[in-house]
């Protein structure tokens, strides 16, 4: 760990200024990806599969090509396959033999207006053999369901698949031996859990607009998160040159993981270029739950035994998620994030990744780890209870630690799982008394966390304030947390410092914004680029002086000479300096590019009071309380943002969030009246509690904290259920219908 | 020579040993020389794994340097939201 991050006294970092896009947002003027318009503009339709599972027979478009106002219409045709590996990609983007799902492109569309291009898609005539569909994961699996794809054979399975299925892969964890566990135990329970998928359920809708030109060069407007990704997947879709496409970020109305791929964008390019104008494509709200990643469903079995003094012996999870029609349910991050939490002799975990006639999954806030926290933590409470042991001493017994060889291979540095833990039992909120009829519950969770591709430019103006470009959308407030770190390297104020999101030609290659990986890997590259312009201004100085660069020190917004033989002049301020740099060298700039490594794991704990109506099985959640490790918080109240965000959609997935599909195979409840997120009238205010263990690989200690929020709330909420009814819920969401009926059956002993 | 732990769904190429040793002084020679040793692992490793040396994350940097004590684990390629 580099010295001076546990000492280290910062100036900026820590505080909470106003937020830079704050009064942008709150009055409306803030531009969004739907509000991008261009002269002459076109707009752009999508027609989608109206089937869970077709073969595609035959696509007539002359009808609509014919129709006055329309200018172009694409399929699959227009998006030729070549071995780039975007396969699965370009095929959700347009169908091609068989429509995979409700809502899968077949054709799209751009006309003049709205109802021209609404009109020309009822034009379109798609030949459909509709094929047995299958949406269960667990029907799924059966030998005996209809198979998506001829190519997938389940990878790491020994002996080697010898035919076709939906299940694309096996991955195993763990270390030890969990029967002999099970054995050593007093106590064994064994439950086994289903886990509905949720949507990411961000307020704007995918929007973006295209403009091709006739020298085949194209810019791209949309609301991402990652402009960069957006391009590479645009330009290869369309065989076009990086370079020739240059895509901007708008602001986005949440992304959440949802926004970490493309859908609308390279049909877009496809429409512009085929007609020569620009094109918007705006998603309805229909389109958004049909057509966008949702997350997994899950079937899972877990079994823990433990001692009747508390000690863990044995734990075992089967995870079977599905994750739409495509590999990559993320079942495999899913088996590593189970019992992620626990020091444990004898752990394994199985998981499968299976294929489905649903969208294809897109990631959310952690994604896989709600689904098995959910399914761990509640038979670790039921553990608890039957011992007949305090839930938090349970877990603090069996908490990883550092040194802790964690389930899924690598040895723990140091880690702030019990931190949080001890945190969330010293608050007031676990002591405080409860009324009959309520219940209190707790969990904890984890997620890894990573870093990535990173490129910042930072550049000092002649007045001494300081423009930053990061190649980052700003999804959780990180335009703040740069500013702030450069307001602290190069000790300035946090007002003289604005940070932008930069378009793709302006800077290299940035990876997405995901993973919690901005403030950490962002941060990395921002903290550089200052010390290296910090390089530049003593370097400056010294010229002006006329003494060596190596006597020249930056000390609170100044260059100072230091050592025995430096001399005696008086400090040269950020702006003395810039507004000699005409004179003294040129523009004065700091510059980074990185592969972030070494971001920190980060584990939370939650609390939870909640009350059940026993004649409706409705929840209110009274009391909720979020502890979690942040490394350092830079702007504490985004932090907050952060715990508060995750838990609240932690929430709507743990009691109503879900896809319903019909027999038929097509979602039933595609609008916000039938799939129900929690509003604030919903909720209680949110505590929270930051820790501040530091992240060795970070110069300021920091760790992502935007993922792990989501995952302790279905486990904590499934828990305060059981405490305040008796009846351990093993679906989720524990929406009233399914409490209800669990309640009854309870009763009547079944 | 480098201890590399292996997930379980890739010990099916290594005769079902969890740990593997190879020669390799760097992130990029420890997956050239799983994939050289166990061609069938091959695969999986192009289509992209994260390492985890001595408890940090690792996925694109070729060059992070290993150590004979290091520990090293192969882990799919992590992903976030």
């Amino acid at each position: 760990m580099p010295k001076d991050i546990a000492t280290r006294t910062f100036k900026q970092v820590g505080t909470r200024p106003l937020r830079p896009d704050g009064i942008e947002k709150v009055t409306g003027r803030a531009r969004f990806g739907a509000d991008f318009s261009m002269p002459g503009m076109l707009t752009g339709r999508i027609l989608r599969s109206p089937h869970a599972h077709a073969r595609i027979l035959k696509i007539d478009t002359s009808a609509a090509e014919a129709l006055p106002g329309v200018k172009a219409v694409v399929t699959a045709r227009d998006f030729p396959e070549t071995d780039d590996g975007l396969h699965d990609i370009r095929m959700n983007v347009m169908a091609r033999e068989k429509a995979l799902y409700d809502g899968h492109a077949v054709a799209a569309v751009a006309a003049v207006s709205p109802a021209v291009a609404k009109e020309a898609l009822k034009l379109i005539r798609v030949d459909y053999e509709v094929l047995p569909h299958v949406t269960d994961v667990d029907e799924a699996m059966k030998p005996s369901a209809p198979v998506l794809h001829q190519h997938i054979f389940t990878a790491n399975e020994s002996p080697a698949a010898k035919r076709p299925s939906n299940v694309a892969g096996k991955y195993e964890f763990g270390h030890g031996d969990p029967e002999a566990g099970f054995r050593k135990a007093d106590h064994v329970i064994a439950r086994s859990f289903k886990v509905e998928a949720a949507h990411q359920g961000y307020i704007e809708p995918h929007a973006c607009v295209a403009n091709v030109t006739a020298d085949g060069q194209g810019d791209l407007w949309c609301c991402t998160q990652g402009h960069f990704m957006v391009r590479a997947i645009s330009a290869g879709l369309n065989g076009m040159d990086l370079s020739k496409l240059r895509v901007t970020a708008s602001e986005i109305g949440g992304g959440f993981g949802g926004k970490t791929t493309v859908y609308i964008e390279p049909v877009a390019v496809a429409l512009s270029r085929k007609a020569g104008k620009p094109v918007k494509i705006v998603m309805t709200r229909d389109e958004v739950f049909r057509a966008t990643g949702p997350t997994h469903s899950a079937s899972i079995d877990v079994k823990i035994g433990a001692t009747k003094d508390g000690r863990i012996t044995g734990a075992f999870a089967e995870l079977r998620y599905q994750g739409g029609a495509f590999p990559g349910s993320l079942a495999d991050m899913g088996a590593m994030a189970a019992f992620a939490c626990y020091d444990l002799e004898n752990v394994r975990t199985i998981g499968w990744d299976v294929v489905t006639n649903r969208p294809k999954l897109a990631a959310y806030r952690a994604p896989s780890a709600p689904a098995i926290c959910f399914a761990v933590e509640s038979v670790i409470d039921e553990l608890a209870r039957t011992i007949g042991m305090d839930p938090i001493d349970f877990r603090l017994k069996n908490a990883a630690r550092e040194g802790t060889l964690s389930s899924y291979g690598p040895t723990y540095q140091a880690i702030g799982l019990e931190a949080t833990l001890r945190a969330l039992k010293a608050h007031p909120h676990y002591k405080a008394p409860l009324k009959p009829g309520q219940g209190r519950g707790v969990a904890c969770g984890f997620w890894f966390n990573f870093g990535g591709q990173t490129c910042v430019s930072l550049n000092i103006g002649l007045d001494g304030t300081v423009a930053l470009s990061v190649g980052t959308p700003d999804i959780g407030g990180s335009r703040a947390s740069m500013s702030l770190m450069v307001a602290e390297e190069l000790g300035i104020p946090y007002e003289k410092v604005r940070c932008i999101i930069a378009d793709t030609a302006s800077l290299g290659y940035n990876d997405v914004t995901d993973g919690s990986r901005v403030t950490f890997s962002t941060g990395l590259a921002t903290i550089q680029a200052a010390r290296n312009a910090i390089k530049v201004m003593c370097a400056r100085a010294a010229a002006t002086w006329g003494i060596p660069e190596d006597a020249v020190e930056w000390v609170d917004g100044h260059a100072r000479p230091t050592g025995p033989n430096a001399g005696n002049f008086e400090p040269l301020s950020l702006a003395d300096i810039a507004a000699q740099s005409h004179q003294t060298g040129g523009p004065i700039a700091g510059h980074c590019e990185v592969t972030a490594e070494g971001a920190g794991v980060s584990f939370g704990a939650h609390l939870a009071d909640v009350e059940v109506d026993r004649e409706t099985g409705a929840v209110k959640v009274l009391r909720y309380t979020v502890a979690q490790d942040a490394g350092k918080a830079v702007h504490p109240a985004y932090v907050e943002g952060q715990y508060q965000g995750g838990a609240v959609q932690g929430i709507g997935w743990a009691l109503n969030e879900e896809y319903i599909y019909g027999h038929d195979g097509r979602l039933q409840n595609a609008g916000f009246l039938d799939y129900r997120i929690p509003v604030c009238s919903d909720l209680p205010m949110i505590d929270t509690l930051i820790l501040e263990i530091p992240n060795p690989g970070h110069p300021y200690g920091v760790r992502g904290v935007g993922e792990t929020p989501i995952v302790p709330p279905m486990a904590t909420i499934g828990n305060a259920i059981a405490a305040a009814t008796g009846v351990r819920m093993t679906h989720a969401p524990m929406s009233p219908p399914r409490i209800l009926k669990a309640l009854t059956e309870n009763q009547a002993g079944t | 020579m480098v201890k590399v732990r292996i997930w379980g769904g890739l010990r099916i190429h290594t005769h079902g040993e969890a740990e593997v040793e190879v020669e390799a002084q760097d992130l990029r020679g420890v997956v050239a020389a799983l994939g050289q040793k166990y061609p069938e692992m091959k695969p999986a490793l192009d289509s992209g794994v994260s390492l985890s040396i001595d408890g940090r994350l690792y996925t694109n940097r070729w060059f992070e340097k290993v150590r004979p004590d290091s520990e090293v684990v192969v882990l799919p390629r992590i992903v976030g939201g």
